[in-house]
């Protein structure tokens, strides 16, 4: 069963006069631990479409269904228990600034409740150190550089084990190389663990990594490639 | 703390975290509660000090009923009683003493040459039943003519010289055009009407304003008899004298009517009422917009932790969090503040300003309330929107 099933859906921003339709007609499946990409020129409604996949944005019309059930309509407890089945990546790292990395990192643990602090810390720390900040641990962001930031944000994203993970961009703050390393430690840590990953990106060195290439524009998709294996 | 409040919330402690980091806009926080604070205690303290002016206006004497004139709203303000009134009461099976109480102003030369207004307790030497504690003793010595017990706590007064008066170390004055002889001194300090308070015998008291002489009472106290119900001593009193100009009350009612009439009816008492709703409208206002700048400020924060599935009730809990932690911090240099403007208050003036811990304790949790609506009234923002809407 795909994890994430599109439907005939359409997505408009404003109303009246300055309404303005952003997602035309998309319809789409993603196979379970595929890293699928989507690309596209700016405001062809890449992030509009990750958002209302996400859960991050009320669906109008059509049907997005996350683990077999409806977001079309869904009530705001169960738009939050979907919310912590997933891992949202964004443009911008969107950290705490008063926490440090390990309490970032920890606030990803604690959305799904109390849980016994020690395991918690020794999650938390594991995790960083994956993405290689072990040496960071106790750093608050505002003294890490752009890419740590991103990784910290990648750790608190993936800390809690999700089923699906979504990227808006997660290389566009970051240099090329830390880019690059970023992405594949997205690639990997996805493989390891089954996770679904599907990512913005308009960075073409990324594509060699994907399963699955999806474009769109002016909202639609335009089209759809996958790699065979 | 930080691992105290982790503990104790079970979670990270966010709002604590968030405070703290930034130091300077937790000051500036701070500051403002603690301005609302000090706003807030200062004109309660003003309006409690019309709160015990009355109560020591009342405290020279003692009873269970209290008949004035029916035109008296305070206690010097009513036309005098005829003795009539006294008699008659007395004839009640259930009243078990009466006794005439004697007021008015007279002005008192200072020690400095400035003239203090001072309100004369007249009271019947044998009355010993109707006087205050603190007079008690000594009434019986002013049966001696023109003897009086002064207020060392006089406005503007050397209380240090008045409170060695004694029946040993007399202190002469004039007032009225007669000489007075102090033989005895007591507290009491002075209220809006007065700069402090004399006591004397009914006789010196008639004798210093002879317009008075034909013995017309300003009021009656009243004591009942053991087992008797003052109320219904007073219903029965109010018929018995009906035809009179009276009214009857217990000596209680007489003084929450006086202070009543003070706070709604007398400019000062009003003009303090209305400083106090202004005052806690700007705390109101102060305190709103300190969380709700706050909100505002981690607006993108709460948006990123409500995509990671936090309920709304999480972010409340952080505001919570935040407006304990500011109330309770605020509130300990508003209230010193506070303090010590009550006390140069009360120098500057001799009014009775002082901390109440009823005062201290609501204001503080009046505080910590306001924070918390303030918070959760800015919070709503966050529960309606989309976390995409926010970033
Ligand atoms: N909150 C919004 N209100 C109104 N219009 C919006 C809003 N967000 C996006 N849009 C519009 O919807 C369209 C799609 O925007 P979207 O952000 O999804 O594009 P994108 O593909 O992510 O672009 P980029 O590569 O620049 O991030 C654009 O025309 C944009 O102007
Ligand atoms: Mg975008």
């Amino acid at each position: 069963m795909s994890p994430i099933v599109v439907e005939c859906l359409n997505h408009w921003f404003g109303a009246g006069e300055v309404r303005k339709q952003a997602i035309y007609d998309v319809s789409l499946e993603v196979d379970r631990g595929s890293l699928t990409i989507l690309m596209g020129p700016s405001g062809s409604g890449k992030t509009t479409l990750l958002t209302l996949m996400g859960c991050l944005r009320e669906v109008q019309d059509g049907s997005v269904r996350l683990f077999g059930a409806e977001l079309k309509g869904a009530g705001i407890q169960t738009l939050e228990a979907m919310r912590r089945r997933l891992g949202f990546i964004f443009q911008a790292h969107n950290l705490h600034e008063s926490l440090t990395a390990r309490q970032n990192v920890l606030a990803g643990l604690q959305v799904h409740g109390r849980g016994d602090p020690a395991r918690h810390n020794v999650a938390v720390e594991h995790m960083l150190r994956l993405v290689g900040l072990g040496d960071r641990i106790d750093y608050l962001p505002g003294n890490l550089s752009g890419g740590q930031k991103q990784r910290v944000a990648i750790a608190r994203a993936l800390v809690s084990n999700p089923e699906v993970v979504f990227a808006d961009e997660p290389t566009a703050a970051l240099d090329h190389d830390s880019g690059m390393a970023v992405v594949r430690m997205l690639k990997t840590l996805g493989q390891e663990r089954g996770t679904t990953t599907v990512m913005v990106t308009h960075d073409n060195r990324i594509l060699d990594l994907a399963d699955r290439i999806m474009t769109l524009e002016d909202g639609r998709i335009v089209g759809d490639q996958r790699k065979t294996p | 703390m930080t691992r105290l409040l982790a503990a104790l919330l079970g979670r990270l402690p966010i709002g604590w975290l968030q405070l703290t980091h930034n130091r300077g806009r937790m000051i500036a926080a701070l500051a403002g509660v603690a301005f609302a604070n000090v706003l807030v205690l200062v004109q309660l303290g003003i309006l409690g000090a019309l709160n015990g002016t009355v109560a020591i206006a009342y405290a020279p004497f003692e009873a269970d009923i209290f008949i004035s004139s029916s035109d008296a709203n305070t206690l010097t303000d009513g036309s005098p009683l005829s003795r009539r009134v006294l008699f008659r009461a007395l004839s009640d099976p259930q009243v078990e003493a009466a006794a005439p109480l004697y007021l008015a102003n007279v002005d008192w030369t200072r020690h400095d040459g400035s003239i203090a207004t001072m309100i004369v307790y007249g009271l019947p030497v044998e009355a010993q039943a109707f006087a205050g504690s603190f007079i008690r003793e000594a009434l019986p010595s002013l049966a001696m003519p023109d003897t009086a017990l002064i207020d060392r706590g006089t406005r503007a007064a050397d209380s240090e010289a008045l409170s060695r008066v004694s029946p040993e170390a007399p202190l002469q004055f004039e007032v009225n055009g007669r000489t007075i002889t102090a033989t005895g001194n007591f507290d009491l300090g002075g209220s809006f009407s007065a700069d402090g308070s004399l006591a004397v015998s009914d006789q010196t008291f008639l004798r210093l304003f002879p317009s008075r002489i034909s013995g017309t009472p300003s009021h009656i106290l009243v004591d009942v008899s053991d087992g008797a119900e003052s109320t219904a001593v007073v219903a029965r009193l109010a018929e018995r004298l009906s035809p009179e100009p009276v009214k009857v009350r217990t000596l209680e009612t007489a003084k929450a009517d006086d202070l009543t009439y003070q706070l709604t009816q007398r400019p000062t008492g009003v003009i303090f009422g209305f400083s106090v709703a202004m005052a806690v409208v700007i705390g109101l206002v102060i305190v709103y917009q300190v969380l709700s700048t706050d909100v505002a400020d981690h607006l993108s924060e709460y948006a990123t932790f409500k995509a990671m599935g936090y309920p709304h009730r999480f972010f409340l809990g952080i505001v919570l969090e935040e407006s304990v932690v500011l109330g309770l911090i605020g509130f300990l240099p508003g209230l010193i503040v506070a303090v010590g403007l009550y006390q140069f208050v009360a120098g500057l003036t001799g009014l009775p300003i002082e901390m109440t811990i009823a005062r201290a304790t609501s204001v503080f949790s009046g505080t910590i309330l306001a924070c918390a609506a303030s918070g959760t009234f800015a919070a709503r923002r966050l529960r309606a929107a989309d976390p995409a809407e926010l970033f």
